[in-house]
């Protein structure tokens, strides 16, 4: 058994189907959910980010936008707007950037991840879940480097299989759970 | 984490840091107060590519080799840009702005950080159609000398321009988009007309000074690459070279909440962070 750890945030990955899994997953933390939530959902450039909508009318956990400079706090989830890259600093604050898109995609999940990945270090949770194609593998990849805790939604659960498969080929994740299950193991952390 | 892992990370940052400094110290293009996420990426992204053995390798290479400096300071511009990018902003500008600079018998517009020049012909194009282009003067600026010679020629791949009219069409335009250059086969020129009022010049928003009293500053998505205290010196340097009752632009992400100088400012339409310079504070 691994000993316990503290946590200090949660990143979350999701593409195609991601809107309906972000839903479950939110749905099922407990009010007082102790770590903060980010969260790259791949995202049309030019979309109102309805998500944040949808996620804040579950009222779980308070969902914003990430702002440039902003430190994420307990009892909220930040979406990374469309057409930005979403990055954490070593000082656990935000920067949003317009770079190339990475793996198409800008949000990109595996940027995210990877500076998250060294802000967090052993304190960080990882989570990808549905979608179509492998952004985020990398990033996981990166949380695992870092001592982090990597998961991933079971592919036979997933609206689209190919992002979990392909994060589940870059490393050795710690737990591979339906949606249900991920909330579940979250809220005993 | 594992001890092999932390001291890898450590070395990593302790290079990247000196890189950046040895690029300042040689070069004078200071990255110090960019955001340490970003440049790292960049760097690393760089040194991946390079086939060279360590970030050290890269600070001597810098040193010695000014090819690979150019190569750097490409790395480290931002030149993610389009034509009438984020077209509800030029749709604010259109309706909001137009009739603050239509009060001005001469206009004067600094454009920093224009990057290869996309959205500077954009507003070129918006203040000709606007009747106000004759009279109008723009400095466009940016640190990289490659990329501001990009953005004189205003020559851009064909196969951006069906994004771009898009964009101009989002963006409240009612001409035909394709009257405003010349097309061959795999580039597109803008016209020359659109040019003659414009100036394109380097200048550094962290070592550079203001250069001139302008009507309107324009800076989009480049102080999102800056730590807080760089953000508020070139906040500052907009302030002074603004006039009273002048236009600040930012980028949709970027806001003066958080400035030293927010009290110098009020909101015009704030939602498209587009700021007017109080007389008086």
């Amino acid at each position: 058994m691994t000993p316990a750890r503290k946590y200090n945030a949660v990143v979350v990955g999701s593409s195609a189907g991601g809107l309906n899994a972000l839903k479950t997953l939110l749905r099922n933390l407990n009010r007082d959910f102790k770590f903060p939530v980010i969260i790259v959902q791949h995202i049309s450039p030019d979309s109102e980010n309805y998500l944040i909508h949808i996620l804040n009318d579950l009222k779980r956990l308070k969902v914003k936008e990430a702002d440039e400079k902003e430190q994420p706090q307990p009892g909220y989830a930040y979406v990374a707007p469309p057409n930005y890259h979403l990055l954490v600093e070593p000082d656990q604050t935000f920067t949003l950037t317009i770079d190339e898109r990475v793996n198409y995609a800008r949000p990109s999940i595996d940027v995210l991840f990877e500076t998250a990945a060294e802000a967090y270090r052993e304190h960080l949770i990882g989570i990808i879940l549905t979608g179509a194609n492998n952004d985020g593998s990398l990033g996981l990849k990166r949380i695992k480097e870092m001592g982090g805790l990597a998961i991933v939604q079971d592919p036979d659960t997933a609206e689209v299989d190919s992002m979990p498969k392909a994060a589940i080929q870059a490393c050795a994740v710690d737990y591979i759970l339906p949606l249900e299950e991920i909330s579940a193991l979250l809220n005993s952390l | 984490m594992k001890k092999s892992q932390e001291e890898q990370l450590e070395n990593q940052d302790i290079e990247i840091r000196l890189l950046i400094q040895a690029i300042y110290d040689k070069y004078g293009y200071d990255f110090r107060n960019y955001s340490q996420a970003h440049i790292k990426r960049r760097m690393l992204n760089r040194f991946h590519l390079s086939g060279m053995s360590s970030i050290s390798q890269m600070i001597h290479e810098s040193l010695v080799n000014h090819k690979f400096v150019d190569q750097l300071l490409m790395d480290l511009s931002i030149n993610v840009t389009e034509m009438f990018r984020d077209p509800s902003f030029y749709k604010a500008v259109r309706e909001h702005v137009v009739p603050v600079l239509k009060t001005y018998p001469f206009i004067k517009i600094w454009h920093a950080g224009c990057s290869s020049g996309e959205e500077v012909y954009s507003m070129a194009i918006l203040l000709k159609e606007e009747g106000l282009y004759n009279r109008t003067q723009i400095y466009a600026t940016d640190f990289n000398p490659v990329i501001i010679k990009q953005a004189k020629e205003g020559i851009y791949p064909i196969n951006r321009m069906k994004d771009f009219t898009l964009n101009y069409q989002r963006a409240g335009g009612k001409a035909s988009f394709s009257d405003y250059y010349t097309a061959n086969y795999e580039s597109a020129k803008l016209l020359d007309s659109f040019k003659k009022n414009i100036v394109f010049a380097t200048h550094n928003l962290v070592t550079d000074s203001v250069f001139a009293e302008v009507h309107m500053v324009v800076c989009r998505n480049v102080l999102i690459y800056f730590d807080r205290q760089l953000q508020d010196k070139v906040i500052g340097l907009f302030a002074d070279s603004l006039t009273g009752g002048g236009v600040l632009c930012l980028g949709s992400k970027e806001n003066l909440q958080f400035s030293g100088y927010y009290d110098n400012f009020e909101g015009l339409v704030t939602g498209e962070r587009i700021y007017i310079k109080k007389y008086k504070v």
